[in-house]
């Protein structure tokens, strides 16, 4: 699974490391919808380290797309709700 | 769904136009390798900007520290003058200067962050330019129409993906500068209107008192020194003096 952040680049992470991603991004979903702007960061900070932790950085000329994709590491919540909004964010 | 996939789905809404245009896919890696450069173009300019605005910061702050210590400097000359009242007035102004630099220095943080990761964004961009370039030619050659269909547009999406990162990054740093800029203007104005006590005015309202009293203080000095010097010269050259036609001019004694 190859999982893009915003603004540093693309790791490849092992489908074993998805759970504990999923688990993270939770916490980063319930933030925003809650507009908690300290609990957006930390779980934006938790949810990076373990892309970083558990993926392997791929080279810049990977040239492949991701299947998922983390903001910018020091994104604001008011930033990535407005992100958010942009065409292709809809919830579905 | 979750942020991350909806975050996705944007990164693909953004260049989705670009992979629109071209029909034939050997078509779009010429396409996408003009776009690479042009974008390479794009995020040096902006590394430029963010290095402007750094600079500019770098300018207020240096300009508000020296106002700082000369504030400091004026508060002890006060002081040494025995005018408390204008210590205090000094010091309370480096007081109030002191949030301001701050603020100037958390925005400098913040532009030397943005500034760090263009500059990354630009040598990312400029090692998948050096690599595209020979890659989107063996792909020319190798491919099949029918293989080219799926391996360029891989290709091609994954350096769009890429593309639009970097385009977000460039707008990221774009708005922050933006709204820098005003309050660096408002400082630049704080600063010429002297509400700062402007450096660039030689003679502000405390340093003028500071002079006064010290010019009150040198001619003080200066007339106990006459005193004194009258006082022990005097019995023997002035004494006479006194019967001088001088005193008929009508002025008084001093």
């Amino acid at each position: 699974m190859i999982v893009r952040i915003l603004g540093e680049g693309q790791f490849d992470v092992p489908d074993a490391g998805r759970a504990a991603l999923d688990e993270l991004e939770h916490a980063l979903n319930t933030a925003v919808d809650g507009q908690d702007e300290a609990a957006f960061a930390s779980a934006l900070g938790a949810l990076i380290d373990a892309v970083r932790k558990a993926g392997s950085a791929l080279p810049p000329d990977a040239f492949t797309s991701s299947d998922l994709v983390v903001p910018f590491s020091d994104a604001t919540l008011a930033e990535t709700k407005a992100l958010l909004e942009e065409p292709g964010g809809e919830r579905v | 769904m979750g942020v991350m996939k909806r975050m996705s789905g944007i990164l693909q809404a953004k260049t989705n136009k670009l992979l629109d245009k071209a029909e034939d896919p050997r078509e779009s890696l010429d396409l996408s390798y003009q776009k690479l450069l042009e974008n390479l173009q794009k995020v040096r300019r902006s590394v430029a900007d963010v290095t402007t605005a750094k600079k500019r910061i770098e300018l207020q702050a240096t300009q508000l520290q020296a106002q700082a210590d000369k504030l400091q400097q004026q508060a002890k000359d006060a002081l040494s003058q025995d005018r408390e009242d204008l210590a205090r007035e000094a010091l309370a102004r480096r007081a109030a200067l002191a949030p301001q630099l701050a603020d100037l220095q958390t925005q400098h943080q913040q532009v030397a962050d943005q500034e760090q990761k263009l500059i990354v964004t630009a040598q990312n961009l400029q090692t998948q330019v050096d690599a595209f370039r020979t890659k989107k030619e063996t792909m020319k050659a190798t491919y099949t129409a029918a293989e080219a269909q799926t391996k360029i547009g891989e290709a091609v999406s994954g350096i769009s993906e890429s593309m639009g990162d970097a385009g977000m990054s460039v707008q990221r740093a774009q708005d922050k500068i933006d709204s820098m800029q005003a309050r660096a203007g408002a400082m630049d104005e704080l600063l010429a209107s002297g509400a700062l006590t402007d450096l660039t005015n030689p003679v502000d309202d405390i340093q003028a008192q500071l002079d006064q009293v010290s010019a009150s203080s040198t001619v003080d000095n200066d007339l106990a020194a006459l005193k004194a010097e009258i006082g022990a010269g005097a019995p023997a050259q002035l004494g006479p003096a006194e019967t001088t036609p001088a005193k008929e001019s009508g002025e008084a004694p001093a």
